[in-house]
């Protein structure tokens, strides 16, 4: 958000057309707000799709999260939850100017990140290997379900179930990516010194998008894997 | 800026502006006093109703219309601009009138709101003793089929131009069309061939209602009088979506009766064929059509019945519910049987074999 | 008359915003409001040209019954693009990314928008939108219609999957504008710019920007999950795995019907703007007006269902949809009439954009009655999706916001450019566009009424009469235009200088130089009054 580049490490000046660091730090919040608004309609958009079809089809979300492994699920909502405080003190670190803290807790939130994308990986993978793929390109593994959940009625359109997992898990992977990005932007930041008790916008801003992503898995944990 | 341009211009511009204003208004108002033209001529009761609302609604706009922009064009011409320094009244606002500007046309919008609201009801409900008929739409066609079997398509004619199909029905008496969308070609697995989106519009009794691919919508009309009535496909489906056309020709009901008869011999009723199938799918190994409880609930006396759900919601049997309950079986369970055992039938039964039977359903009372 | 202190009305030096700094690169890659503005004023003018062009191709093809000029299939295509291009890149950038970029600071004392990369960032995102949109032209084109319903629209094509893909990107460019307006309008006003000091264009914008920011990510998810229905079959909108192809026209409605007042509100702030200064006089009823807007707005999300009273929806429903959608009505009518109110006791300049205003007020009372006949459900049944629709959007969108996009361009550009057009071809263009437009779309009314549905290819040969008439009113305003163009690109190199304020405009951006300097105010205006202080 600053257009102008600091002339002394750690001490931001404020962009032109504001009055203060301080109006550019209230305005900079207002905006990110704003954009945690539209992230949550974007996503709102899927939720009411979801308690929409599963009002319609309630057996094929029962049957279709027992394919989702609970264990994964848990781990990565916990690693989410710890990488929320860890960005957290990301956030109070930098606002301390306390470089190497901050450094080292936005380094283990992009760990935690990394943790969650191979969890991820690791329980995607495992779905195309028995062929649960959204929609059309559906193709299970009779024998490797049976393995899977036992002798349980599979609902004619199960892969409606796959196509709200892929696009729900599959949408808030792509802004775990892009978080983590970010957070590694704003590290580098850190490293260089830039930010300080008097400026700390992007730290923040990336934080509150972090939290965003977090809330959201919050929300798809017990949506996808513990309905049934 | 050069005012004294402004000037040069204002007389006779606003002269030729008002001249021209006024040429526009009155040619839509000679538009508007031919109303009833506007509209093709009405055929059913329920048209002539839409008419009103519609006259009304012209008289008024013309009204408000002239009103408005008259006073615009009353004060552009008034308080043209003589000078640079022109002094003008320093009005910001007036309770009393932005009060009556508004609720007068809440009013008004209030009162069409409740007459809209009225007709459209009666546009819903759908008279008992109504003549059914089966309509499926394709791309890019129309299909009628009676419930004797009987079943009208487009042809073609001797310069191989398509004739387009003719839905015959009584005048006089409710029609009730139960509508469905269906491939084009039922073996295709093409996604460009999958039911799309149509609407069945009839102009002259002011009725549409879009068909919907995965469960049945109904329209009816009624028509006075005997006379040919076009049908248009008003939802968007692709490049044939202007030549779906059909038409309907209601006759005097003793025609009607003479038409269905002839050349309908031979064809199994509706009903019969969904009896049929009721054996084939076997159906019968679980649904009873007598009564007796077997392992679903029994057909017999479902039709327009309330069936309590497990989870105690009261469900109404009509078509879209056994439309559903044949396809995706556990969607609604009736309270007191088992979930999960029956199957789905979902690509198992083509749209007409679904209408059949729920035909048969129907005639179990 | 001028409501401010401590600022320097006309600045002498040569410096402003144009020759700030030079160079290509340098105005590819400018934070500044006013030449982002200047970039969306172009390439809306090119996307409208080519929207223009296929409309004149659909209204060629429809001069006679039968195959005139193309096949059914490239017809389909044709009116797709017209539609999709008209909506998305330019009625809905239109007024607010061109127009309220240059103005919306300038009008609030503000040196320039809160966030200016993104400003860059969103006129990148069109550009980049619309270039993956148009990209579908190579895969054989897009033949949906605009609205893209489903299943229609599932057909695994590329040439869906790049249009839809394309709406998705330049949608972030209209909810990052929304973000910046927000922001700006809260955090940037001059000293004593309260918010009931702000000019009605500002409120105008402020409230369509809480549409962009609530309602376009609803668009985003929308079409994302089209795109995926079309490259994996997800079936959320399909039939055959139990979805719904109707809950697409929910979602689809619950973003594109608020767009409709995207596309209108900013125009309503636009003609606030000319009535007042062309009648040299205070606006009658500001509050009403400001507050109508956000009303609006509010409503907006609420009446996506009139738009589906036939699709299949319940009757209880339909009923509550035209419920509401009558109380959008009656804020509607209050601008109306305040504006009309405006002109009593004034003193009322009939230059080139004060025409528009007027033939705005026109045709927009035209679009409004007719909206009520659209929102009455019993009679929509017959109207929906006939001609009568189109001449309704047309009559809102092309006679309301069409109108105040030129009135406001002709309004602004003695400040945008520091120099005059001539207005005399101006109010030649005006006429031209003007009768064009009755011409070519009132007859639809009547086409409507009589049944013809729309994106029709071919027709009953009884409307052929009137189908010629509307096709001979589209290339009268097509000559509109032509004139138009010539009439500013005249007025670019060899208009007479403007001062800063040739029309005696009350709102602080006359009384900076023009063309203004690069941030906008010598010296910070400092506000002590409202913002049409005619006295």
């Amino acid at each position: 958000m600053s257009t102008a580049k600091s002339s002394t490490p750690g001490v931001h000046q404020h962009a032109h057309h504001y009055d203060s660091a301080e109006h550019e730090y209230q305005s900079s919040k207002q905006g990110l707000w704003l954009f945690m608004c539209t992230e949550i309609l974007m996503f709102g958009g899927l939720f009411v799709a979801y308690i929409i079809f599963h009002n319609m089809f309630p057996e094929t979300f029962k049957v279709g999260s027992l394919f989702t492994d609970v264990k994964y699920g848990a781990t990565n909502t916990v690693v989410l939850l710890f990488s929320s405080l860890t960005m957290a003190l990301g956030i109070h670190y930098c606002q301390m100017r306390q470089q190497q803290k901050a450094v080292i807790a936005l380094a283990v939130t992009i760990l935690c990140g990394f943790a969650f994308m191979g969890i991820k990986w690791l329980e995607y993978s495992h779905k195309f290997h028995m062929g649960l793929l959204p929609g059309d390109w559906y193709a299970g593994n009779a024998e490797m379900i049976a393995a899977e959940i036992g002798n349980v009625t599979i609902p004619s359109n199960i892969a409606l179930y796959f196509s709200f997992y892929f696009m729900m898990t599959g949408l808030h992977g792509v802004h775990v990516l892009v978080g983590m990005g970010l957070i590694t932007w704003v590290m580098i930041r850190t490293m260089r010194g830039e930010f300080g008790p008097h400026f700390y916008t992007p730290v923040e801003g990336v934080g509150l998008f972090w939290h965003l992503v977090d809330l959201v898995w919050i929300y798809l944990f017990p949506l996808l894997y513990l309905v049934s | 800026m050069n005012l004294n341009r402004g000037r040069f211009f204002a007389g006779p511009r606003v002269a030729t502006l008002a001249a021209f204003m006024s040429t526009i208004i009155a040619s839509m108002f000679s538009v508007v006093a031919g109303a009833s033209t506007f509209m093709p001529p009405s055929a059913t009761a329920l048209a002539a109703e839409v008419d009103h609302i519609y006259a009304f609604l012209l008289i008024a706009s013309l009204i408000s219309f002239i009103l408005l922009i008259g006073g615009m064009f009353w004060f552009v011409y008034k308080y043209q601009r003589r000078s640079a320094n022109d002094k003008t009244a320093y009005i910001t606002h007036d309770h009393t009138l932005e009060f009556v500007w508004s609720f007068v046309p809440f009013v008004i919008f209030m009162f069409v709101f409740f007459w809209g609201w009225k007709v459209y009801h009666d546009m819903r409900t759908v008279p008992a003793d109504a003549l059914e008929v089966q309509v499926m739409a394709k791309k890019w066609d129309w299909r009628f089929t009676y419930k004797s079997g009987k079943e009208v398509t487009s042809g073609l004619d001797d310069n191989g131009q398509k004739i387009p199909a003719t839905l015959v029905v009584p005048s006089g008496r409710p029609v009730k069309l139960v509508m469905a969308s269906e491939k084009i070609n039922a073996a295709s697995t093409d996604p460009r061939d999958r039911p799309v989106l149509h609407s069945f519009f009839i102009p002259s009794a002011r009725v549409k209602q879009d068909v919907v691919p995965g469960r049945y919508t109904m329209l009816w009309f009624n028509f006075d009088q005997p006379g040919e009535y076009w049908v248009f496909c008003t939802e968007f489906c692709g490049a044939g979506h202007s030549a779906m056309k059909a038409k309907i020709k209601a006759v005097p009901q003793a025609d009607f009766d003479r038409w269905l008869a002839e050349e309908g011999g031979g064809v199994l009723t509706l009903a019969e064929q969904g009896k049929a199938l009721y054996g084939a799918k076997a159906c019968v190994g679980c649904h009873s059509a007598d009564g007796t409880r077997v392992v679903g609930p029994t057909f017999k006396g479902s039709w327009g019945a309330q069936h309590k759900m497990e989870g105690g919601a009261t469900v109404a049997v009509d078509e879209n519910y056994i439309r559903e309950s044949i396809l995706n079986p556990n969607a609604k369970i009736v309270a007191g049987y088992p979930a999960g055992v029956m199957p789905a039938y979902a690509g198992q039964l083509s749209d007409d074999e679904l209408l059949a039977l729920i035909e048969f359903i129907k005639t179990l009372k | 008359m001028a409501n401010v202190t401590g600022a320097h009305t006309a600045n002498h030096s040569d410096s402003n915003y144009l020759n700030h700094e030079k160079g290509l690169w340098n105005w590819l890659s400018t934070l500044d409001h006013k030449r982002i503005g200047l970039l969306y004023f172009i390439t809306v003018a090119i996307f409208f040209l080519i929207g223009g062009i296929f409309a004149l191709l659909i209204r060629t093809e429809l001069f006679s019954a039968g195959e005139t000029i193309m096949t059914a299939e490239q017809y389909s295509r044709v009116m797709t693009y017209h539609g999709a291009v008209m909506v998305f890149l330019v009625i809905i950038p239109g007024i607010p990314a061109f127009l309220g970029n240059f103005f919306l600071p300038m009008q609030i004392g503000a040196k320039d928008v809160a966030f200016p990369r993104l400003n860059l960032a969103s006129w990148y995102c069109l550009i980049i939108g619309a270039g993956i949109a148009l990209a579908s032209l190579f895969f054989g084109g897009a033949d949906t219609g605009w609205t893209f319903y489903t299943p229609y629209s599932i057909k695994h094509a590329p040439a869906v999957i790049c249009m839809v893909l394309g709406v998705f990107v330049a949608g972030f460019s209209s909810i990052l504008t929304g973000l910046n307006f927000i922001v700006t309008t809260h955090k940037l006003r001059a000293p004593g710019m309260t918010m009931n000091r702000i000019p009605l264009f500002v409120w105008a914008l402020y409230s369509t920007a809480i549409i962009q920011v609530l309602a376009t990510p609803v668009l985003a998810i929308t079409v994302l999950l089209l795109a995926a229905e079309n490259v994996f079959g997800i079936g959320f909108f399909d039939p055959a795995l139990g979805g719904d192809p109707v809950l697409f026209q929910h979602f689809f409605w619950f973003y594109s019907h608020p767009a409709v007042y995207i596309m209108i509100l900013p125009a309503f702030g636009v003609i606030s703007e000319l009535i007042t200064t062309f009648s040299k006089k205070t606006i009658f009823g500001y509050t009403a007006i400001a507050y109508s807007s956000v009303a609006i707005a509010a409503v907006s999300f609420f009446v996506w269902g009139h738009h589906m009273f036939v699709s299949g929806q319940s009757e209880i429903a339909g009923i509550v949809f035209s419920f509401i959608t009558m109380l959008v009505g009656v804020p509607t009518a209050i601008k109306l009439f305040n504006w009309v109110a405006t002109l009593y006791k004034g003193s009322i300049n009939l230059s080139a954009p004060m025409l528009y205003a007027l033939g705005f007020m026109f045709l927009f009372t035209i679009g409004g009655v007719t909206g009520i006949f659209l929102a009455t459900i019993a009679v929509d049944v017959h109207f929906h999706d006939t001609y009568f629709v189109v001449a309704h959007f047309h009559y809102v969108m092309v006679g309301g916001t069409l109108m105040a996009i030129m009135g406001g361009i002709y309004y602004w550009f003695p400040k945008m450019f520091g120099k005059l057009v001539n207005d005399k071809w101006a109010q030649v263009s005006f006429f031209f566009i003007f009768v064009g437009f009755n011409v070519t779309f009132y007859p639809q009314f009547v086409l409507g009424s009589l049944g013809m549905p729309r994106r029709y290819f071919d027709y009953l040969p009884e409307y052929e009469h009137l189908n010629r008439i509307s096709t001979v009113g589209a290339y009268l305003i097509g000559i509109g235009f032509v004139i138009s163009v010539i009439t500013v690109i005249h007025g670019l190199f060899r208009g007479k200088p403007a001062g800063p304020n040739p029309w005696g405009g009350t709102t602080l951006e006359w009384t900076t130089a023009s063309p203004p300097p690069h941030e906008n105010f010598l010296v910070t205006p400092i506000v002590t009054a409202g913002p049409y202080e005619h006295r």
